[in-house]
C-alpha cells in the first residue's frame, strides 16, 4: 500500500517533470490546453450546495473543467502559480494554515473543478480573497487543476489525524544557566 | 551582604518573615529592598479587580489576594462556566472584572460578553457584537485571536480583528465610539489587547507576515479620536523621532535609520508591527512598546539592520515622541519579534537602585534594561539557543552564529529557538514575594529554507519554508521561574506541549498556567511543585486572572479554547502530514488533534464555602 502510493507519487513527479520539459520545447505551439481561448465560465451557474429545492439538480459542469482536470501541463503550471500568487502563504503545501488544508477530503465550498474555479474567482467569506480581477481564466483553471490533483494524491494520507513528530536534535545547543541549588519541582 | 548574592534560602526566609510580621515596617522595607518590586505608580495596591489584560501598567499579573494559597488551592472547584458561543478558535484573552461584572472578549468575531457576578451562575448582562468583516480572517497569520480588552472610566475597550477600536458602555453594552484604524486590504489586522493609560488607548497593528508597515496609535479614550500615530519604519518624522530621542547604543543613532537600514522602499512593506504587549511608567510618562519582526522572513530581500523592528521603543505617552529604542535582533533572520511582555520593576543592581524593564525575548534571552535609557543590564538565556551565542553589553548587539543564519534556497537545520521563539506572546507573571518571574514558554527548534517572497497587498509576504521540531530533551514546553535579581533560572518544569497560555501569580504564593491539552495547573510559587490541576474541555492558551467576588472570596478565571499559532492545527483542522503548515508549527504539533479538540469556554474557580 505504502510502496504503491510512493510509486504513484514518483510516477506523477516524472510525468510533471517530463511535461515541463516538453512544454518548454513546445513553447509557441498551438496545441497546449493552457493556451485555450480564455472562456469565462459562468461562476453563477456553479452550485456550492447539494440541495436543490423542488427536485432540481446541478447543471452540467463547464466543459473547460474536463479539459484542464488531470492535464499534466496545467497541473505543473498551476503549481507554479500557486506559489507565485501566494496561495502557499495561506494553504502551505497541503497542511493549510490561514486557509484550510487542500490535501484532505473536506471541501467547504465543493471540490469539483468548477467549484474550485468559482472559489478562486469569487473568493469566499471567511478570508479567501477574490482573485477574479487579478488572475486570467486560464490561470484559475490551472490552479484548480493543481489543487484537485494535489488533493487526489494526498487525501488518503491526510485522513490520518496524527503525524509523527520530527526527531529531536540537541547538538550544538547552548543550555541556559540554572541556579546551582535549583530544586526539581514535583509534578 | 551583596544583594546579588542573596540566595534562594535567603529570599525564602525574608518571605517567611514577611508573612509572620506583615505590619512591621522594618521587615517590609527589608523585603522591598532585597527583591525587585514594581513601581507603585505602575502597580498600585490591588483592589481585587482586573481591569487590564496585563493587570497593571507594570504588567506584573500579580494578585494580592491570598485566600487561594499553597494550603487551600487543593480545594479549588469550578464555580461557574460560560460557553463563548462562537465558531471555535484560539481564546487568548484575559477576562476583566470591574464592579462585580466580568467582561470576556472572544476570538473573531470578537463578541464582548458582560456577566453579572452578583447573581448565582453569573448570568449574561449583555453581549456586544461588533460584526467585523469575515474577510479579515484571511489576513490573520496565526489563528483569528484577540489577547483581550481594557476597562477605563465606565467603558470596555476592544480591538476587532479588522482593526477597529471600539469603546462599549460597561453598564449598557452600547457602543460609545468606534474608530477604524487598520485596512485589511493592506494586510493590516489587530489582535493585541489595548492598553489604556492616562486617558489614552494604545493600539498596535498586526500583519508582519503580510508586508504591513507597522504602527502604534494612541486614541483619546473619551472620544476615540487619534492623538498620535508612530510608524516603526520610514523617515524619523513618521516614526516620531525628534530631538528627545536619545538611544543608549550607537547603532540606534543617526538620521532616518528607518529608511537607510533598508533597501530602497523595502521599509514600506517591512513589518515592525506591534501586536503584543506594552507597559507604562507613570513617573517617567513613558510607554514601552514591543516591536515585531521585519518582513519578509527571507532576510536576503532586506539587507541592513531594518530599523525599527525587533526592539522596544520608549515613547512619551502624550506626544508619542520616541525617547529611546533598543533592538534585540538587528536584521532578524529567524522571525524573533520583540513583542513579548515588558515587566516594569525597580531593584538594587550592582550597588545602585535601577528602574528596569524585564523582557523574555523570542530569541531565548531574558533582557533586563534600564527603562530610563535603554541600557542592557543583562541578557542571559532562559532556554536552549544556538542562533545567537551572546549579547555584547558594550554595543547591545547579539553575536550571531553564522551556521544558523538563514539563506535563500538552502535548508538550514536545527536552529534554536524556533520562529515562534523560546517564548511567544503568552505573558509571564512576577511575584514581589519571591522575586521570581514565572515564564510559560517553549522548547522548539526549526529547519528553515528561505524562498523568494512576492508582495501582493493583502496576501502573505513571508518567503520561508519552516518546519518546527521539539528542542533538546524532547519536551516542547517549559515553565521557568526566573530569578530577576541574579539573572538566572531558579527552577524549571518540563511540559510535553509548548506552553501558549499566560501565567498568573498571587499573594497566596500560587502560580497558575494552562497547557495546550487542557490542564489548568496551580504550582507552588517557591518550589514549582504541582499543587492542583483541573482538565478543561479544550487546550488552554488564555491568560488566567484572579479577582475578589461580590461575596468577598477569591476567584480565578481562565479561558479554555485551543488555537493560536501553536494550536492552529486543531480549529483549522490542518493536515499534519505537511510539516510546513501554519508557518511551520504543524511540524511539531502532529499529535495535537488527538490530544484536544476545539471550543471556547470560560472557567471560573473558587474554594467552596461550607
Amino acid at each position: 500500500m505504502y510502496s504503491r502510493s510512493r510509486n504513484r507519487e514518483l510516477r506523477s513527479i516524472c510525468i510533471a517533470v517530463a511535461t515541463v520539459l516538453i512544454g518548454a520545447c513546445a513553447k509557441g505551439s498551438e496545441t497546449s490546453v493552457a493556451q485555450a481561448p480564455p472562456d469565462r465560465p459562468s461562476v453563477q451557474g456553479t452550485p456550492v450546495s447539494g440541495l436543490f429545492p423542488g427536485g432540481g439538480s446541478a447543471p452540467p459542469a463547464d466543459p473547460l473543467a474536463a479539459k484542464y482536470l488531470g492535464d499534466p501541463k496545467a497541473i505543473a503550471e498551476g503549481a507554479r502559480l500557486f506559489d507565485w500568487y501566494n496561495c502557499a502563504g495561506c494553504h502551505f503545501h497541503g497542511a493549510g494554515g490561514i486557509g484550510p488544508s487542500l490535501a484532505d477530503a473536506d471541501w467547504i465550498y465543493g471540490g469539483s473543478m468548477d467549484q474550485i474555479y468559482a472559489t478562486i474567482y469569487q473568493g469566499r467569506p471567511n478570508g479567501m480573497p477574490s482573485w477574479g480581477g487579478k488572475l486570467s481564466t486560464t490561470e484559475i483553471w490551472e490552479i484548480a487543476a493543481y489543487v484537485r490533483d494535489f488533493a487526489n494524491k494526498n487525501a488518503a494520507a491526510a485522513a490520518d489525524p496524527v503525524a509523527p513528530l520530527p526527531p529531536v536534535r540537541d547538538d550544538q545547543v547552548r543550555m541556559p544557566e540554572i541556579a546551582a541549588n535549583a530544586p526539581t519541582p514535583q509534578q | 551582604m551583596k544583594i546579588e548574592s542573596i540566595g534562594r534560602l535567603g529570599r525564602a526566609a525574608a518571605g517567611a518573615a514577611f508573612l509572620l510580621l506583615p505590619t512591621l515596617p522594618g521587615f517590609v522595607r527589608a523585603q522591598q529592598s532585597a527583591l525587585p518590586v514594581a513601581p507603585a505608580s505602575a502597580a498600585p495596591k490591588d483592589d481585587g479587580q482586573w481591569s487590564l489584560a496585563q493587570k497593571n501598567f507594570a504588567a506584573t499579573r500579580f494578585s494580592e489576594l491570598e485566600e487561594i494559597s499553597t494550603k487551600t488551592v487543593k480545594n479549588l472547584q469550578v464555580a461557574f462556566t460560560f460557553s463563548l458561543g462562537i465558531k471555535p478558535h484560539g481564546e487568548e484573552a484575559a477576562p476583566l472584572v470591574v464592579d462585580n461584572t466580568m467582561y470576556v472578549v472572544t476570538a473573531f468575531p470578537n463578541i464582548l460578553y458582560a456577566l453579572d457576578l452578583t447573581q448565582p451562575g453569573a448570568p449574561m448582562k449583555w453581549a456586544f457584537k461588533p460584526q467585523p468583516p469575515s474577510a479579515a480572517q484571511g489576513v490573520a497569520c496565526c489563528d483569528v485571536v484577540t489577547r483581550g480588552s481594557a476597562y477605563w472610566n465606565g467603558k470596555v475597550i476592544i480591538n476587532t480583528l479588522d482593526g477597529q477600536t471600539i469603546a462599549v458602555d460597561a453598564k449598557t453594552g452600547k457602543q460609545v465610539w468606534r474608530t477604524p484604524l487598520a485596512d485589511i486590504n493592506k494586510g493590516e489586522s489587530v489582535t493585541m489587547a489595548p492598553l489604556v493609560a492616562k486617558g489614552k488607548v494604545l493600539v498596535g497593528v498586526s500583519g508582519g507576515e503580510f508586508g504591513v508597515r507597522g504602527w502604534v496609535q494612541a486614541l483619546d479614550a473619551d472620544s476615540g479620536k487619534v492623538v498620535w500615530k508612530a510608524y516603526s519604519t520610514g523617515p524619523d518624522k513618521d516614526v516620531l523621532i525628534g530631538p528627545d530621542f536619545k538611544p543608549f547604543y550607537d547603532s540606534e543613532k543617526g538620521k532616518d535609520l528607518g529608511v537607510s537600514t533598508w533597501p530602497p522602499d523595502a521599509w514600506k512593506i517591512g513589518g515592525g508591527t506591534a501586536w503584543g504587549w506594552f507597559a507604562y511608567d507613570p513617573d517617567l510618562n513613558l510607554v514601552y512598546t514591543g516591536i515585531a519582526n521585519p518582513g519578509p522572513w527571507n532576510n536576503e530581500q532586506r539587507p541592513g539592520d531594518n530599523k525599527w523592528t525587533c526592539g522596544i521603543f520608549a515613547r512619551d505617552l502624550d506626544s508619542g515622541q520616541a525617547r529611546w529604542f533598543y533592538q534585540m535582533n538587528p536584521h532578524d533572520e529567524h522571525d524573533y519579534d520583540g513583542v513579548n511582555e515588558i515587566v516594569l520593576l525597580d531593584l538594587p543592581y550592582k550597588g545602585s537602585m535601577r528602574k528596569v524593564l524585564v523582557h523574555p525575548d523570542r530569541n531565548g534571552y531574558m533582557y533586563m534594561l534600564d527603562r530610563t535609557n535603554g541600557e542592557v543590564l543583562y541578557a542571559n538565556t532562559y532556554a536552549p539557543t544556538n542562533s545567537i551565542t551572546g549579547v555584547d553589553l558594550k554595543t547591545g548587539r547579539p553575536t550571531i552564529n553564522p551556521e544558523k543564519q538563514t539563506k535563500l534556497g538552502q535548508v538550514v537545520r536545527d536552529i534554536c529557538p524556533t520562529a515562534s521563539g523560546s517564548k511567544d506572546w503568552n505573558p509571564s507573571a512576577y511575584s514581589p514575594r519571591t522575586g521570581l518571574l514565572y515564564v510559560p514558554h517553549e522548547n522548539l527548534c526549526m529547519d528553515w529554507e528561505s524562498v523568494q517572497a512576492n508582495y501582493i497587498a493583502g496576501t502573505p509576504f513571508v518567503g520561508a519554508n519552516v518546519v518546527m521540531k521539539p528542542g533538546p530533551g524532547g519536551n516542547r514546553g517549559e515553565f521557568t521561574a526566573w530569578d530577576v535579581s541574579n539573572g538566572k533560572i531558579a527552577w524549571q518544569i518540563k511540559e510535553d506541549l509548548p506552553l501558549w497560555s499566560g501565567a498568573l501569580t498571587t499573594a497566596g504564593d500560587v502560580v497558575f498556567y494552562g497547557t495546550m491539552d487542557g490542564w489548568f495547573k496551580a504550582i507552588d510559587a517557591h518550589s514549582g511543585d504541582l499543587l492542583w490541576k483541573f482538565k478543561t474541555a479544550s487546550g488552554i492558551i488564555g491568560q488566567p486572572i484572579a479577582y475578589r467576588g461580590p461575596d468577598g472570596h477569591e476567584y480565578v478565571a481562565v479561558l479554555s479554547g485551543v488555537g493560536g499559532w501553536a494550536g492552529a492545527i486543531v480549529p483549522g483542522n490542518l493536515n499534519p502530514h505537511d510539516r510546513t503548515g501554519a508557518l511551520g508549527f504543524v511540524g511539531t504539533m502532529g499529535d495535537l488533534k488527538q490530544k484536544t479538540t476545539a471550543g471556547g469556554m470560560l472557567y471560573v474557580f473558587s474554594i467552596p464555602q461550607s
